[in-house]
């Protein structure tokens, strides 16, 4: 017995180095959001300094490789500690339905979280009883951008509705500006689409659509896809050549009065542009979503079988934690999930955003993976290409609601 | 013992590992894929990345979908692409590859340069040369602005984000279409066996042309794959890729091309001058029979590749553009991105088939003209 609890503690020495502290988070987040994460590394290695973190970036936009490069490590059996998903059902319709993910709700209720984040983005991640991420930071999609001192030479304001909008559009046509909305390729145009129909459905509808008390073949979702289809009338022609920062580009040279994009435009605009925020670019909800904030929000789950359990929940603390989320979101160019974070460290939009966070009504992306699982996101994107190409828009709520009945959603 | 000797032993012991492998990971995973895609992996997402998923048979189920299902219309576009991308791609290649080396067969000044400018390209990744295209092809740039240059304002195509298409069909007529074209090639069959004397195949070719037309004229019509008419054309933005395409492979057919002029024996050329052919006559009748086994080598070589191309298709216009899509790259997104496996594997197996109707005749053709030598 002594023996073996010698030759035991010999095989110890070694490798308790290791034992007792590895951690490997799974992330896209290299290039601009490289240093936000670093931030949150920092801060765990603070709290605890035996633990090697083991940084597993997989660089690609939006993660589409660090998805691919995941579904295979957890194929094959080796999950990393804890992963970065879009929160939401593109975690729970790929992980979470397929049983590999840890539920969380403990952790929230030993840690207060449910306390610190907003209801209904809690109610977002949350399904089946269980909570499953930690989300860290907080983007807004629905994000007029324009640029004012163009605005006033043409003599037009901010529309507040889609209808409003449309006019406004006519307007500027009138004056000669061929492309008064910019889109770019594919994914920005479903971006536009999600926000049309937001606005023109009100976040009430938008959420039976997802939990399928509504039906895409409604006529109220019909006359949202016909909406779009005269807001793509006034868009450029050129769109799928465009990447989202080219697209911003045109509303600060003026070719474009506006432009419907995510708040990381915000980052773009002042640290890659140098503009002041209310002089060289402005922003307002877009039409018809003024009081809704609809969010998506990068958030880490705990696999089941990860090797360094302790340690990944240890991490989940330090993420979901205030100064987590204040090291990380001002660097990152987002606002804290959380509804008491430090407005002091904040940029004038993100004041804004977070003010908006906290008193408005919150729903979910749908081109972001909040709202629904990736296999319906992913061929959703080929239901707006066909759309814009025919603008059949029975048809695309048809196809639509096809894809949402293979996808389970509402189930 | 004789058939066991030393030298055979060791030959086999050399190929077996081969052996093994190629059977495990080339026909293995093909059998395995062929069985994935007449299953229902993945068309229940629960089910798809589980620790112990529960597959079903479901036959030719997804086969079915793809041809006629309504949400796959993204997948019938990318074979009409594919067609249009392979014709174009084939001929470009073949025409600027002889062409170049016509040019180069004369012995201009300085060969070896051009011969290295022309086949560079082909040292290039797609991926590269994806990239640099992409970047000429820009809208607002590029090629766009090439006419500047000569004081003519730029030219406003909008080179891969075009949504136009041209010579549009509508899918459900596709097998009266098919049946037509088949039908017109037996009777070209018939016409010619009847000029030959040989009357049994006149027959049979005559016999099976009109069933064909009877079918296509009194059947296909009646015939619906689709509720609603669904139209499929040549997609103008595809002109950029095929432009990219014959750029990085033009260089490969003038190798060929080259190889084999220079394989003519020049007795050959100055019989043919005996004979009182001029250049034309002597290009026409002499040198490019000589040069059809070379075209057939390049169309099999280039044929596959154009049906499998994904990276040029990528790098150019991205993953999510269905006017420039493929179905490899649909094939990739639907098995790794919306975890449809089956599916995913039903589109692979379609390409595997169509690259298996380029190379097998070619393959036995090869194959009996080897036995043919021996």
């Amino acid at each position: 017995m002594k023996k073996a609890l010698l030759i035991a503690a010999a095989l110890a020495v070694p490798t308790s180095a290791a034992a007792a502290g590895k951690l490997e988070i799974f992330s896209w987040w290299a290039g601009d959001e490289g240093p936000a994460l670093e931030a949150l590394v920092k801060l765990y290695k603070q709290r605890y300094p035996s633990v090697a973190v083991d940084n597993a970036t997989v660089s690609g936009g939006a993660g589409t490789n660090a998805k691919a490069v995941l579904k295979t490590r957890m194929l094959g059996g080796t999950p990393p500690d804890s992963f970065q998903a879009h929160a939401g059902q593109e975690l729970i319709g790929t992980w979470v339905v397929a049983n590999r993910m840890e539920d969380l709700s403990g952790l929230f209720r030993s840690e207060g979280w449910d306390k610190a984040f907003p209801k209904d983005l809690v109610r977002l991640i949350s399904s089946k009883g269980g909570i499953w991420s930690v989300p860290v930071n907080v983007h807004r999609s629905n994000v007029m951008w324009y640029n004012p001192a163009r605005l006033k030479s043409w003599g037009v304001t901010v529309p507040k509705t889609w209808p409003e909008f449309l006019s406004t559009c006519t307007k500027l046509k009138a004056k000669g500006v061929a492309a008064p909305l910019v889109v770019g390729e594919n994914w920005t145009q479903q971006h536009l689409w999600e926000s049309v129909a937001i606005g023109t459905l009100g976040a009430q509808n938008w959420e039976n659509l997802w939990a399928g008390k509504l039906k895409f073949t409604d006529p109220r979702v019909v006359g949202a896809f016909t909406t779009f289809g005269k807001v793509m009338d006034c868009a450029n022609k050129d769109a799928s050549g465009l990447s989202w920062q080219q697209a911003s580009d045109r509303i600060i040279s003026g070719q474009s009065a506006f432009n419907i994009m995510g708040d990381w435009a915000a980052g773009y605009f002042t640290t890659t542009k140098k503009l002041a925020p209310n002089t060289g670019f402005g922003w307002a909800p877009s039409p018809g979503t003024t009081k809704t904030f609809v969010m998506l929000a990068d958030s880490f789950g705990l696999p089941k079988g990860a090797k360094n359990r302790a340690e990944a929940l240890n991490w989940l603390r330090v993420l979901g934690s205030k100064a987590g989320q204040d090291a990380f979101n001002p660097l990152k160019g987002s606002i804290a999930a959380r509804t008491d974070s430090d407005l002091s460290k904040y940029n004038t939009y993100s004041r804004s955003a977070a003010a908006d966070w906290k008193s408005n009504k919150i729903v979910g992306s749908l081109v972001h993976g909040a709202v629904a699982p990736e296999s319906f996101m992913s061929a959703f994107g080929t239901v707006i290409d066909q759309f814009v190409a025919s603008r059949n828009s029975a048809g695309a709520a048809a196809a639509a609601q096809q894809l949402a009945v293979r996808a389970g959603i509402g189930k | 013992m004789k058939g066991l000797s030393k030298d055979r032993l060791w030959s086999v012991a050399v190929l077996l590992p081969s052996v093994v492998l190629i059977a495990v990971f080339v026909y293995g995973f093909i059998a395995r894929s062929v069985y994935v895609s007449l299953t229902d992996w993945g068309n229940d997402p629960a089910q798809a990345l589980a620790l112990d998923p529960v597959i079903r048979f479901i036959g030719l189920a997804n086969y079915q979908d793809l041809f006629t299902g309504f949400l796959q219309g993204r997948f019938r576009q990318e074979l009409v692409s594919t067609v249009f991308f392979t014709a174009f791609f084939i001929l470009g290649c073949l025409g600027l590859g002889l062409g170049l080396a016509l040019i180069l067969d004369r012995n201009p000044r300085g060969e070896g340069l051009w011969r290295t400018i022309f086949l560079f390209p082909m040292s290039l990744s797609f991926i590269v040369t994806g990239t640099i295209w992409r970047w000429m092809l820009q809208p607002g740039g590029g090629v766009n602005q090439a006419p500047t240059l000569f004081g003519a304002p730029p030219s406003t195509f909008p080179w891969l984000s075009s949504t136009e298409a041209i010579w549009k069909f509508d899918w459900n007529r596709l097998p009266l279409l098919t049946a037509s074209v088949v039908a017109a090639v037996l009777i070209v069959v018939a016409v010619r066996a009847l000029r030959a004397g040989d009357r049994r195949r006149t027959l049979v070719a005559a016999l099976c042309a009109a069933l064909l037309l009877g079918w296509a004229l009194l059947v296909a019509p009646n015939l619906k794959l689709l509720p609603a008419p669904e139209l499929h054309g040549f997609n103008l933005a595809l002109i950029g890729i095929i432009i990219a395409a014959v750029w990085q492979m033009s260089g490969y057919t003038m190798a060929l091309y080259l190889a084999g002029l220079r394989g003519i024996p020049e007795e050959l050329r100055e019989a043919a001058k005996v004979d009182g052919a001029g250049d034309l006559g002597m290009y026409r009748h002499v040198i490019f029979p000589l040069l059809a086994p070379i075209s057939l080598s390049a169309m099999i070589v280039l044929g596959h590749i154009s049906l499998k191309i994904f990276d040029l298709v990528y790098a150019m216009s991205g993953p999510d553009n269905i006017n420039t899509s493929v179905p490899a790259l649909n094939m990739y997104l639907t098995s790794f991105r919306q975890n449809q496996f089956a599916l995913g594997a039903a589109i692979g197996t379609i390409l595997l088939i169509l690259v298996a109707f380029v190379i097998v005749p070619y393959l036995a053709s090869q194959f009996r003209g080897e036995e043919g030598h021996a």
